[in-house]
């Protein structure tokens, strides 16, 4: 019965709260719009100044191949210094410069040579334009040949297979990792707001002087947060298949029961939190600083977690986050790979059952 | 039922604060007896809430032993909590929940069943008269009805002890009496209550007062008990014509005078020893009043704790280090008004919040060197009333001019000339003394040498010498007060706006405070001050009472005591006339 009473308590005042709604739903759905629609880590049309030194049917016909790819919107640019211009003033992203003995070289053993120049300020854009332009021409080079009927012999040639992602989107690398992101607002952010809130307002001291016991309290703390955010998931799961169109190739079951741990995780620390901050402003500052960057930045949500130096690197291990998004990835583009989803759900365990243990040793109905 | 309910035996707290260990109970020993009203009173910081938590065994002692109802607050802490009521200062109501679902809040935690609870909430609804407001918002109440609210919600359990921590705070005096009728009519049940209090007039209804300060308890007793012992000792002049303040400083400089206040007309004074009556012949004489002026008046509690108090010398009160304004009285800028037109005059005062009139056609003037006090409950309108007249938010209609001037359009100089002092302590805590002497004065445009002689001067009128490298938040509250007084008098302003300077400040601390603010009322300066303690309004010149956005009566406060005189009441307290006049109000616009 005081757990009842608890729990429609906290739930009158999340609905009534706008700061629960805000960070609860209005976030959620912005952060997938932003992430689903308007961030993309793909490179498409990247303007590209085309220095074409000495004009001649081959090079008219690289040229189209190029305007003719979805990655590249080329501009004819008269000579280098302009196009070198254009370079500086950020109007291009990359340079192709094809020499005036272009047409010349091209059918000799060496081949002809092309110029790249690529801004590299982003390092990760210039190694994707350096790999389209690289593509773009061996395309070109294969075509020629095979229009003019002679087979091009390279040493090697590569044949490219792209798993998982064929379409090489990273929408769909994304929006799986955003819904940690957001579990992770709601279970720590909004959980750790909401307790310090109660230290704050006074409300809890009048809640101690009552047969509550701890257990309860935190019970009616836990489970509509669990409940809340587990639903924030359950959205995010029907945005991201139906809406953004991202492939779910695991199960479901095995989905809700990763991001129950998660949530657990994520709830523990916010618990955690606010029971030793006592202070919204605080709690809020903490949780961003130890739950959501980390999510942000280490889980390989956005960065690949292989390419961090070796410290960071140690570091994401102990970031919940990173198994979670590690876990979603894996579930809704590869299916149950059950020796990486099977870890990520006993660290998860781990982490959850070590963050609510501390929380109940924290919790004391004393005011000390 | 067990007695005494609650048994406290050498107990000591100590709390680890910036390093240092403060001992906030000091080997205190009480007892309170079952079916009765204890008061547990002393000044702020005297360590109330702390033993009321420790009560509660929200905290455990570090020595001694608290035993509530027979249980022992450190092994049986749950027993406690789940037989007594507690309300705690600002009390946990869920402001975005119902008033129905607060009480359904606790009701779930206290174990109540469904069929126990219909009539609980009936009876509940009744004595607190939040019926009508059953489906309203807890956010959404008056101060007062709040605090009803959250008795209602430590009752739900039929506690057997009931412990209220400061319950009237910040409740209007209408509220006040309901509150203290609801808890008489639960001790008629048998329910044992201990209250806290910082108003001497509470500890007063109470049937036994625990006297505390320092973390120890003075005395113990019924309230008689206190004030016969001054027997003989209290008196008043009647002032007649002669001003009352200059009588109280005249009356001041008796060193066998230990108090001494205004009220009304009076002006009222506490001895040392009774035999010290017979000089005070002399002393009416040599203030120019008839023999006859001095009468005999009984001696109330507050006269106990004052003694008791100065007794102790406690150290948030601060030795009397006789203030001057300005070192000589012709130092002082008067305001350039014509002699005998008002310093401050408000016309027609309308300030409206969407549809909500605020404030709604106010009218008053203050002449030069009048002490106005605005009294009012929360929420009536006397912070912007106050707003208005400093400039700081425009009007929607009216005037308030104070000098003559708007001071929302009127240059920095003008504003040079007033001084304000807000109701919440807004110095720098982490700079020092001297530091927000100095930030002041720069605030001020003071500076150079003009600069170094008003804060040298500031330091050794308010005797804050010693703490110049102290950081104003690490000073004792009585000290505080001072800075703050001072940082708002410093420029010399002839117009001082003083909002609820006094509220938390333990009444040593605020009769130093007001023995200031007279001295520089004689001077000519002229004081505007809201309140909600009714002895402050007694130390006014004048009075204004605000009520729903409108002055609903002002006057002297004899004057006001005089018009709500009445057969059944000869001798009316200001509270008297406070409540009388809103419920007046209430029943001619009732809707």
């Amino acid at each position: 019965m005081r757990l009842r009473g608890l729990i429609r308590k906290e739930t009158f005042q999340i609905v009534r709260d706008p700061s629960s709604i805000l960070i609860g739903f209005v976030l959620p759905v912005v952060l997938l719009l932003l992430f689903g629609y308007g961030v993309s880590l793909d490179a498409k049309h990247v303007p590209v100044a085309l220095v074409i030194e000495n004009p001649t049917a081959e090079t008219s016909s690289f040229a189209a191949s190029l305007a003719g790819s979805e990655y590249f919107a080329p501009q004819a640019v008269p000579h280098r210094p302009a196009a070198e211009r254009a370079l500086a003033e950020g109007r291009v992203q990359a340079i192709v410069v094809l020499s005036s003995n272009f047409t010349r070289q091209l059918p000799s053993a060496d081949g002809a040579p092309i110029q790249l120049i690529v801004n590299g300020t982003d390092a990760n854009t210039a190694r994707i334009i350096s790999g389209y332009v690289d593509g773009a021409w061996q395309n070109w080079l294969e075509h020629t040949a095979l229009d003019a009927g002679r087979a091009l012999a390279p040493p090697v040639i590569v044949e490219q297979r792209v798993w998982f992602n064929p379409e090489v989107s990273s929408r769909n690398f994304l929006v799986p990792g955003l819904m940690a992101i957001i579990m992770t607002l709601i279970g720590t952010l909004l959980t750790a707001l909401v307790v310090a809130r109660e230290w704050e307002r006074g409300t809890l001291e009048a809640l101690m002087v009552t047969p509550v016991r701890i257990g309860e309290f935190l019970l009616g703390k836990l489970i509509p947060y669990f409940v809340l955010g587990m639903g924030g998931m359950a959205a995010s799961t029907v945005m991201a298949v139906w809406v953004f169109g991202v492939p779910f190739r695991g199960t479901f079951l095995v989905l809700l029961l990763v991001s129950s741990l998660f949530m657990l995780a994520a709830l523990g620390m916010g618990l955690l939190i606010s029971t030793v901050t006592k202070n919204q402003f605080a709690a809020g500052q903490v949780a961003i600083i130890v739950a959501f960057l980390p999510a942000f930045m280490l889980s390989g949500f956005l960065f690949d977690i292989a390419s961090m130096p070796t410290v960071v690197w140690g570091i994401t291990h102990i970031v919940p986050a990173r198994y979670f998004v590690s876990s979603l990835q894996t579930l809704f583009l590869a299916g149950n790979i059950w020796s990486v989803v099977a870890t990520d759900m006993a660290a998860l365990a781990m982490m959850a059952v070590f963050f609510l243990g501390l929380t109940r040793r924290k919790t004391r109905k004393s005011l000390e | 039922m067990i007695n005494p309910v609650i048994d406290i035996g050498e107990v000591v707290k100590r709390f680890e604060s910036g390093g240092r260990t403060v001992t906030a109970i000091d080997r205190m020993s009480l007892r309170v007896e079952a079916g009765r009203i204890t008061g547990l009173v002393g000044p702020d910081a005297a360590g109330k809430t702390t033993l009321m938590r420790l009560i509660t065994g929200l905290l455990k002692p570090d020595a001694g032993t608290v035993r509530v109802l027979g249980f022992d607050s450190r092994r049986q802490a749950q027993d406690i909590q789940a037989a007594v009521g507690y309300m705690p200062q600002r009390f946990g109501l869920y402001e975005d929940l119902t008033v129905a679902e607060n009480l359904d809040l606790y009701a779930d935690l206290q174990g109540l069943s469904r069929a126990e609870r219909k009539d609980r909430f009936a009876q509940l609804m009744d004595f607190t008269g939040l019926g009508p407001f059953r489906g309203r918002q807890a956010g959404r109440l008056s101060g007062g009805m709040k605090q009803k609210l959250g008795l209602a919600c430590t009752l739900v359990g039929r506690p057997r002890l009931l412990l209220l921590d400061e319950p009237s705070v910040g409740v209007d005096p209408v509220s006040r009496r309901e509150l203290w009728a609801i808890v008489h009519a639960l001790v008629e049940e048998g329910v044992s209550v201990l209250w806290s209090t910082a108003y001497l007039d509470e500890a007063e209804r109470c049937d036994d007062v625990l006297l505390v300060s320092e973390g120890k308890l003075l005395d113990a007793g019924p309230p008689a008990k206190f004030s016969d012992r001054l027997q003989s000792r209290t008196f008043a002049f009647a002032v007649g014509n002669t001003d009352t303040r200059t009588v109280l400083d005249g009356v001041r400089r008796f060193p066998q005078i230990i108090d001494a206040v205004i009220k009304g007309a009076d002006v009222r004074l506490l001895l040392d020893r009774p035999a010290d009556a017979a000089r005070l012949g002399d002393l009416a004489r040599a203030l120019d009043l008839k023999e006859d002026a001095l009468r005999p008046v009984a001696a109330g509690f507050e006269d106990a704790f004052i003694a008791l108090l100065k007794e102790r010398e406690t150290t948030s009160a601060v030795p009397d280090a006789a203030p001057r304004y300005g070192g000589k009285p012709d130092s002082i800028p008067l305001p350039a008004v014509a002699n005998g037109a008002p310093v401050i005059r408000v016309e027609g005062l309308v300030r409206q919040f969407g549809t909500f009139k605020a404030v709604d056609g106010i009218d008053f003037q203050v002449a030069q060197g009048e002490i106005f006090g605005l009294l009012g409950p929360n929420g009536a309108g006397k912070s912007t009333t106050f707003k208005m007249l400093c400039g700081l938010l425009p009007p929607t209609d009216g005037k308030a001019l104070v000098l003559e001037i708007d001071l929302r359009r009127a240059a920095a100089k003008a504003r040079g000339r007033i001084g304000y002092m807000a109701q919440k302590f807004s110095l720098y805590g982490n700079m020092t003394v001297s530091q927000n002497f100095r930030f002041f004065a720069s605030i001020y445009g003071l500076a150079g040498k003009v600069r170094e002689r008003a804060i040298e001067h500031e330091m050794e009128e308010f005797g804050l010498g010693p703490f110049a490298d102290v950081n104003a938040a690490d000073l004792p509250l009585g000290y505080k007060q001072r800075l703050a007084l001072a940082c708002a008098i410093m420029h010399q302003p002839g117009v001082l706006f003083l909002d609820e300077p006094t509220s938390g400040v333990d009444p040593l601390v605020r009769r130093e405070f007001w023995h200031r603010i007279n001295t520089m009322a004689v001077a000519g300066v002229t004081i505007m001050v809201t309140t909600h303690f009714m002895e402050e309004a007694e130390y006014c010149n004048r009075i204004g009472v605000i009520y729903r956005g409108r002055l609903i009566a002002s006057g002297s406060p004899d004057r006001l005591k005089a018009d709500h005189r009445g057969s059944e009441r000869p001798d009316p307290t200001l509270e008297d006339v406070f409540v009388d006049l809103i419920e007046s109000y209430d029943r001619e616009h009732a809707l």
